[in-house]
């Protein structure tokens, strides 16, 4: 199971590193999505899948019986599904806002915060570029 | 049993920003009480943090277990002499950001959003520097993430968009490799717990694994803490910030990184691996230079100070690199000393923008004849930061230099003290350029007056204060400094204060 | 804002019923699944139907208070849900105290807290992105 899953890991892996280096913003959140269900299904492989009984201690027992899941692993889990996906809904408002403000999703031509021309040598061209709206 | 006095002091600094974001997100649309809540949550984190350092300093290492779970098991908040100056310093820039605000024209446009999101952000950073065990430092660094998102398009001007996407997608990735290296590290010692952890890494079986997951914690941290070649969400995205979020970020989020960093490696992988000193030198000396040379290539003073906040965590990891308890103890004085004079440099060219109509420096000029104070309140942050005496940056610098060269790291050093030349240069640049040059056709003439001006100035005032206190009082920072390097490499009381007397 | 009569005649149904659900699932989560977070979404998405028929400022209306600010309250619930466990040590339980006979503990204001932060912020968020809002 474990090995399933981390081929499993590879792969998503793989793809959202190729999802990331797309030029195109709805893309690179595709890939960051499968990044963090990637960096999700390592954390569950690392906990071992041992069984998939509810991990409920027996009363009188001091430890959980065999066969039963490890909670932990899943409890991390399903905090950093809240959490990837929060962010995910910021990223994709926030590529929703930079569309409607500059009509592209290219990140080469997203050169706002940084004009091309820029770092200069020459104090005045630096200036006009900073400058531009 | 009654809660004592370190649960208290240990709960406050996380307990009263978290109040702070929820009470002014509870009163939005009522913008004095959201500036009454948010004056006086800083003063409490102030005190309480105070409190929480002379405890520290008088008892050793704290912890207390938060529900009474006991560790490894539970969540565990831990303070010794680093990170208790950390959340001092925290509430300090929480402090004067707060008060720097009221006269930011950015900021009152959108007080109902600041207010909240400036609490949530000192709430994540707290947590940080308190967390106990590894998945909590990601939780809190999640929290001071989508804080800072808010914060940076807090105005929403198109620039800021544009920088919002790069900062945000590589912060997100960085992470989410900080996710995967939890999970790995969870699995191979079977604990979260920092300090069991640090107890259970050495017996891994499979050293490579550990390595690995060295690796991605350090790649994490580094990414966060802006290192060569990590660090290009930075100068992409500060410059674009109203001024007073640009303070708090550059005074701040960086340093979490550096923070996570040195708690990492001089707890959980003390020994090292022997890939790890190289490694850290390359990246130190990389980020030292590149970071002063992309200053040098700038005119807007908020891009040279962003290149410079690079160029800066290169000597903390200097000290990382090196690794001695008198190294480690440079680079949390250089940490401490760093967020002060950052946060006050972004101050202070906020007010320059307020004086001289601009941040390009080839728009302005003359500002010394017009206002000399802030020309004053500029020079002492920067001369600070460039290293020169009696200011506290020459303190950071000398002791991080001192145990370069103690530990035969002769070219690390060297670079160490040429980057301090190259940082010099840009400060100067910048002094001639906006306060000696004369004003160029045209350029706007506003003069700071009034309670604005006290505003403004305040603030930036009361950060050199600390600055030059630092300098010129250096013996109990330094002494200060000492010993948490020591307690950072010694690391057993860290292990025993959360883990109880257990062998 | 989406103009179709269906839509405008059902958002006040689909409104309720959503938060009736969303109350329902925010209960249940105390001993099964379900819970404040899921329950904060449903009720949301509830609030952003009625938005997409009617218009945010309807919505806001409906909210009454500013959804931030609902948000500030449900997290002010929550945390205060932990100040028990702090001031007082007692047994290492989360819910902190139960009631004899009645499993009433901190885990419900804690739950409620969540939803109202979910439902809130989520709103606070989703809100302004929907059509033209004064607010």
């Amino acid at each position: 199971m474990e090995t399933l899953l981390a081929l499993l890991f590879g792969l998503l892996l793989a793809a959202a590193c190729y999802m990331l280096l797309a030029r195109s913003l709805p893309r690179v959140i595709l890939g960051l999505m499968l990044l963090g269900n990637a960096a999700n299904l390592s954390i569950i492989a690392a906990g071992r899948v041992a069984g998939t009984a509810p991990p409920l201690v027996e009363r009188g027992a001091q430890a959980l019986a065999a066969g039963g899941s490890n909670p932990l692993p899943q409890a991390l889990v399903l905090t950093a599904i809240v959490i990837s996906f929060a962010l995910t809904a910021f990223v994709m408002v926030l590529a929703w806002a930079t569309w409607r403000a500059e009509g592209t999703l290219d990140p080469e031509t997203l050169r706002r915060a940084e004009p091309p021309a820029l770092p200069s040598t020459d104090k005045e061209a630096a200036a006009e570029a900073e400058a531009r709206p | 049993m009654i809660a004592s006095r370190a649960d208290w002091l240990l709960a406050l600094p996380v307990l009263v920003p978290l109040i702070a974001c929820a009470l002014s997100a509870a009163l939005r649309g009522r913008a004095r009480a959201q500036r009454l809540v948010t004056g006086s949550a800083a003063a409490v984190m102030l005190l309480a943090a105070g409190a929480l350092v002379a405890e520290v300093v008088r008892r050793g290492v704290i912890a207390t277990q938060m529900g009474d779970w006991a560790a490894p098991f539970g969540i565990t908040l831990v303070a010794d002499l680093f990170s208790s100056a950390m959340v001092a310093i925290t509430a300090l820039i929480y402090a004067v950001t707060a008060v720097q605000a009221h006269a930011d024209p950015g900021v009152r446009a959108e007080e109902g959003l600041w207010h909240p999101l400036l609490a949530a952000l000192v709430l994540g950073v707290a947590g940080a520097f308190l967390a106990g065990d590894l998945f909590n430092l990601y939780v809190w660094f999640e929290v001071m993430l989508i804080a800072s998102f808010g914060l940076l398009v807090l105005g929403g001007g198109r620039a800021q968009l544009d920088a919002a996407v790069k900062y945000a997608v590589l912060n997100l990735v960085a992470t989410t490799v900080f996710l995967i290296a939890v999970g790995l590290a969870y699995g191979l010692t079977g604990t979260l717990n920092l300090a069991d952890m640090a107890r259970r890494m050495p017996e891994v079986p499979n050293q490579g694994a550990a390595a690995a997951v060295a690796f991605l914690l350090l790649a994490a941290f580094g990414a966060k803490a802006a290192v060569f070649p990590l660090f290009f969400w930075l100068p992409a995205s500060y410059h674009t910030a109203a001024a007073p979020v640009a303070a708090i970020f550059a005074g701040l989020l960086t340093k979490v990184g550096v923070y996570a960093m040195i708690r990492a490696v001089t707890l959980v992988f003390p020994a090292g691996q022997d890939w790890m000193a190289p490694l850290l030198w390359a990246v130190a000396a990389g980020t030292m230079v590149v970071g002063a040379l992309g200053a040098a290539a700038h005119w807007d003073i908020r891009r040279i100070l962003s290149f410079l906040i690079i160029s800066q965590i290169g000597y903390m990891i200097v000290g990382l690199a090196i690794a001695t308890p008198l190294a480690i103890a440079g680079a949390v004085l250089s940490i401490v000393h760093h967020i002060i004079v950052k946060a006050n440099l972004f101050l202070v060219a906020g007010a320059i923008r307020r004086a001289g109509g601009s941040f390009s420096l080839a728009q302005m000029g003359g500002l010394w004849r017009r206002d000399p104070w802030l020309g004053i309140l500029f020079a002492v942050p920067a001369l600070s930061h460039a290293g020169l005496p009696p200011l506290s940056g020459f303190w950071a610098k000398f002791l991080v230099v001192k145990a370069g060269f103690e530990a035969g790291w002769y070219v690390l050093a060297g670079v160490a003290l040429a980057t301090g030349i190259l940082t010099l240069y840009s400060m100067l640049r910048i002094w001639i350029e906006a306060f000696w040059k004369e004003p160029p056709e045209g350029a706007a003439i506003v003069a700071l007056a009034g309670r604005e001006r006290w505003l403004v100035l305040g603030p930036v005032a009361a950060l050199a204060l600390v600055t030059l206190g630092i300098g010129l009082w250096a013996e109990p920072f330094a002494a200060f400094a000492l010993a948490a390097g020591e307690q950072l490499a010694g690391r057993d009381a860290y292990i025993a204060a959360v883990l109880g007397a257990r062998p | 804002m989406l103009d179709s009569l269906i839509l405008r005649a059902s958002a006040r149904y689909v409104l309720w019923a959503c938060v009736a659900l969303s109350v329902f699932v925010l209960l249940r989560g105390h001993n099964e699944p379900g819970g404040g977070f899921i329950g904060g979404l449903i009720g949301a998405l509830g609030f952003v139907f009625h938005a997409l028929a009617r218009g945010p400022p309807a919505t806001r209306r409906v909210l009454r208070l500013d959804p931030l600010a609902w948000g500030g309250i449900g997290l002010l619930l929550a945390a205060g849900s932990g100040l028990p466990a702090l001031l007082l040590h007692a047994e290492p339980l989360l819910t902190h105290q139960w009631m004899e006979g009645l499993p009433i503990g901190t885990a419900i204001p804690f739950d409620i807290g969540v939803y109202l932060v979910v439902l809130g912020f989520a709103l606070a968020f989703v809100l302004p992105f929907l059509g033209e809002d004064a607010a």
